[in-house]
């Protein structure tokens, strides 16, 4: 028996590489799984992009869900995200808050007037500052954020058709049959 | 049509690797000679094909043969013959085709000097290395092609990773895979031990010396890897304690722990079973190195663009391989207990520590640098296991090693005597002691210093003291044989590296800082003075390059020029400037313009002062220096023939019965 | 699609690659140098959430620019250690420490290595008593050619 104990041990190795094979095929290792899920979003006071004079915070998003799309114009994956949001936004059932990470609003302007702009409201973090607060580490990322403030889902990467179907449809159908 | 060749090369290498395996282990096994003959001739000709492959490879680099996607992806136009070489292993593909002729390189030294050997011994080492080469050769040709084309051709290729345009890079994976690879034989020996039975026990002192040469060899890689980091990556350090580090640090440490194994069972007969268990996992290790690297599973800055395809074709081989020389030992590893009795105070008992010791290390390190995976896998949530875990438990499981290292050589095999060890513990706690108490007033109280100090101390004159005796009490020409003399070498070496790292990390120094040309600032006695920026031309660069001069006590010491490198591709690399010596490093490296694209302006510097870290990379060449003394050793050198070597088994058997 | 996305996550992270390699390098106005003494060894601690692995100090990402800026900033306002590393983990999960923590998840990686230090100290301690029964002393000299 003792002589069979290597290899147990290395089996359980090789079951364990089996699961980090599996694993990596379905999830991006590079996503950190966030703290905040679940928990009200943190309190922010941000500029609107197009109108620097007016600021937007969390207690003016209140009562309604909204969808807190992280993008910036040097971000190369924005680009293939941008024309799914383009197309599925407007049938997602909650609204979409363009939220300008770390970017100079000129390149931002320029850039959503190329590729178009699917976002009701935008805002602009250029300093990067609250979005520390938000747990952001890159761009794209989107929150789902619901009536109450609370984070109720979180994407880190580019929001794909499949993603969509799969991950953010279903989770804001929950949240909305909660509290409707 | 030369590509396509190197492919067809590889494919035959395939087929010899697969006569190379089966034949002669059917030969064996049957006693049948023709098939076990098959053994050498496949091994050479195996290696002829996959040398071929090695240098149409290395050949298309050197052309510019974009039609090559291998060629395209890591070489261009401008990039200097040297690093067009370098880059045939400077990515995936091809660096799978250097260990398969690194393995060939191995497999032809064993044909060549395994002559002398019983046939039926020699034809199961040279199969099991031919199993070995089927795993590699199918894995290259089915998953990782290197010959494989891109049409239309390219005017121009990509870029070698300018990370690896670097010397110190360039031999860095030849020697580490040398150590890898290397680890083969021994577990080929093992392997081929455990096929025959216990009989063939005299087959430890046949591969010590590939055991010692393939360790030195990784030690080597290592010391490469590390000074490269060092040098290379501008961050000061020298180990990170990354993944892929690990993943060639735990055959190192199981590596040092089968050289001390191996002298015990050659010696004494003891310890069999483990030794074959120490063979079988110092290889698994390496393989299960490349798995890690090549497989995407770990996050590691160094890895390999991964692919699942890849991964679960190695996780295949290393069940195969692993699992089946495992299962192996489970139904054939020696049960009776063999070898000569010892007593609690031996040269043994030191050594079994010594052993348990590498052995925990290299469990602790195999599972510090799984656990994110181990997380993963029971919904621990995201976890990271870095520097802080093992700069905690590495030295806490190496401290016995270090304390017991003085004593080894001074305890007699079997049956140690107190006296003498009382008397070298007085001597090495005094010197220790004294040496320590000197490091308090000169290092202002530093804890970790002192602690250096005082180590490093007790290994050298523990060492030195062995050393004295044998010269006080031995006639000239017999003192030091090769093998005691590797291994004073080596156990040097650890002294020294003990000496290099504590002293490095406790009294280092590390300012950013910014500077405006005319501008100093002081380290130490030290004066760096900038003196701007220029731009500098390399053969596929463009380098903004600091000049920065270091003065003391009024005189001018050095001029250092780092640099910040834009290559062909938009790549950024620092380049940074070490002026090395044996007490201490200076080292500086340049950041950015502290106003953007202001060049003529102030600059964001970083300066180390790093007291004896070349003591770290010295002692490690030190530990190899010993490996490969140890394995020069005559009594290793299979001069009288297999009849002696049969003699010698036959004393074995009687020992072990007497027993 | 997936394989799609898999290639710009690739070219996403060459591209990282090829930056990476640009130290971080920017000099702060430290209140004085135990100050900059701690900073160095706290974000030495801390890993770059969006590196192949990375601490901070040594990553050149964006963020990893602006967590060392932030974690300046708590420093001045005379935060602790702790303090500054609940803050982050708040916020970026215990991803972030390299030290995990200790508790009842983090067990088997704190104490694996005593186990199984214990369990081979045992297999050891009976190896050695086995061995001690015989007499060592009385053998005769070994065969192997040498005299140490």
């Amino acid at each position: 028996m003792n002589r069979l104990l290597p290899f147990i041990g290395f089996m359980l190795l090789v079951g364990l590489f089996g699961f980090g094979i599996w694993w990596n095929t379905r999830h991006d290792p590079n996503a950190i799984p966030t703290p905040l899920l679940n928990k009200p979003a943190p309190a922010f006071n941000l500029p609107k992009l197009y109108e620097p004079a007016q600021t937007v915070s969390k207690a003016d998003l209140l009562g309604k869900p909204y969808l807190l799309n992280v993008f910036a114009s040097w971000c190369i994956e924005c680009g293939v995200e941008h024309p799914v949001l383009t197309a599925e936004g407007p049938s997602l059932g909650v609204a979409l808050v363009g939220y300008n990470y770390k970017d100079a609003p000129a390149d931002a302007k320029n850039w959503l007037a190329r590729h178009g702009n699917p976002y009701g409201l935008l805002i602009a973090d250029e300093p990067g500052q609250t979005a520390i607060d938000f747990g952001v580490y890159g761009a794209p990322e989107s929150f789902l954020i619901d009536a109450k403030g609370v984070i109720r889902y979180k994407h880190i990467g580019p929001l794909t058709p499949d993603v969509v179907a799969k991950e953010l449809k279903p989770a804001i159908a929950a949240m909305l049959k909660e509290a409707p | 049509m030369t590509p396509e060749l190197g492919q067809l090369a590889l494919i035959l290498a395939l087929l010899l690797a697969l006569a190379q395996s089966i034949l002669p282990l059917i030969g064996a096994w049957r006693g049948n000679r023709a098939l076990m003959a098959v053994a050498r001739p496949a091994a050479a000709g195996q290696a002829v094909f996959v040398a071929m492959a090695f240098g149409i490879l290395a050949w298309a680099f050197l052309r510019f043969d974009f039609s090559v996607q291998y060629v395209a992806d890591n070489s261009n136009l401008a990039l200097p013959w040297y690093y067009r070489i370098a880059a045939v292993w400077g990515a995936h593909e091809g660096s799978l085709l250097l260990w398969i002729l690194i393995l060939n390189v191995w497999t032809v030294a064993l044909v060549a000097f395994s002559q002398k050997l019983p046939e039926v011994f020699a034809s199961r080492v040279i199969a099991v290395m031919g199993l070995i080469a089927v795993g590699f050769l199918a894995f290259i040709i089915f998953t990782s092609n290197p010959f494989g084309r891109l049409l239309p051709m390219p005017g121009d290729g990509a870029d070698l990773n300018p990370v690896l345009q670097d010397p110190g890079m360039t031999f860095h994976p030849p020697m580490l895979y040398m150590g890898y690879v290397g680890f083969s034989v021994a577990f080929a020996f093992s392997i081929a031990a455990l096929l025959g039975g216990e009989l063939e026990q005299a087959w430890v002192r046949w591969a010590r010396p590939w055991t010692n040469i393939a360790w030195a060899f990784l030690t080597c890689g290592i010391v490469a890897g590390s000074w490269w980091a060092y040098a290379e990556l501008g961050w000061g350090g020298w180990w990170f304690w990354d993944p892929v580090e690990n993943a060639s640090f735990m055959p190192w440490l199981v590596g040092a722990a089968l050289i001390h194994a191996q002298a015990v069972t050659e010696k004494r007969g003891s310890l069999r079973a483990w030794t074959i268990l120490l063979s079988i996992f110092a290889f698994s290790l390496s393989l299960l190195g490349t798995f890690l690297v090549r497989s995407g599973v770990l996050t590691s800055v160094h890895a390999f663009a991964s692919d699942p395809r890849r991964g679960i074709f190695i996780l295949a081989f290393l069940t195969i391989v692993v699992g089946g020389s495992l299962l192996l030992y489970a139904l054939r590893a020696p049960r009776v207990l063999g070898g000569k009795p010892f007593k609690v105070v031996s040269r043994e008992t030191v050594l079994l520590i010594g052993n348990l010791m590498f052995a925990v290390a290299a469990a602790m390190v195999l599972l510090g640098t799984l656990f994110p995976l181990i997380g993963d896998a029971l919904n621990l949530g995201r976890i990271s296991v870095g520097p802080p875990y093992f700069g905690f438990l590495f030295p806490l499981l190496m401290a016995p090693v270090v304390l017991l290292l003085p004593f080894g050589p001074f305890l007699r095999w079997g049956k140690g005597e107190a006296p003498v060890l009382k008397s070298l513990l007085l001597r090495v706690v005094i010197a220790a002691l004294a040496c320590a108490i000197v490091a308090a007033f000169l290092v202002d109280g530093n804890l970790k210093a002192i602690v250096g100090v005082a180590a490093a101390v007790w290994i050298t004159v523990g060492v030195l003291l062995y050393a004295y005796k044998r010269w006080r009490e031995m006639p000239r020409g017999r003192r030091y044989p090769a093998e005691m003399a590797g291994m004073l070498l080596a156990h040097l070496g650890v002294g020294v590296f003990v000496a290099g790292v504590l002293l490095s990390e406790s009294l280092s120094v590390t300012r950013d800082v910014r500077m405006a040309p005319g501008e100093s600032q002081h380290i130490g006695s030290y004066e760096f003075r900038f003196d701007g920026v220029h731009r500098a031309n390399g053969p596929n660069w463009k380098a903004d390059q600091g000049v920065v001069t270091v003065i003391r006590d009024g005189r001018e010491l050095t001029v250092m020029h780092p640099q910040k490198r834009t290559y062909l591709r938009g790549q950024v690399q620092t380049e940074s400037a070490v002026d090395a010596g044996v007490t201490r490093d200076l080292y500086v490296a340049l950041g950015e313009p502290m106003d953007a694209g202001n060049v003529e302006g102030a600059w964001a510097l970083r300066l180390y002062y790093k007291p004896f870290v070349r003591w770290i990379w010295a002692g490690g060449l030190l530990m190899m220096l010993g490996g490969l003394v140890c394995a020069a050793d005559k009594r290793f050198r299979l001069k009288r023939g297999a009849g002696a070597e049969a003699g010698a088994i036959a004393s074995l058997r009687v020992q072990e019965n007497h027993a | 699609m997936t394989r799609q996305l898999f290639r710009m996550l690739l070219a996403a992270s060459l591209l990282l690659g090829g930056f990476a390699h640009a130290q971080a390098i920017e000099p702060m106005p430290f209140k004085d140098h135990a100050q900059e003494l701690r900073f160095q060894h706290l974000t030495h601690q801390l890993r770059c959430p969006m590196c192949q692995n990375e601490t901070l100090a040594d990553s050149n990402a964006p963020i990893a620019r602006d967590l060392r800026n932030q974690i300046f900033r708590m420093m001045q306002q005379g935060r602790s250690d702790e303090e500054i590393k609940q803050y982050l983990v708040a916020r970026y999960s215990e991803f972030v420490l390299y030290d995990p923590p200790l508790k009842p998840g983090t067990w088997l990686l704190w104490f694996g290595p005593l186990l199984i230090l214990c369990g081979g100290t045992g297999v050891v301690l009976a190896a050695i008593r086995r061995r001690n029964r015989g007499d060592g002393a009385a053998e005769a000299p070994t065969d192997n050619g040498d005299d140490w």
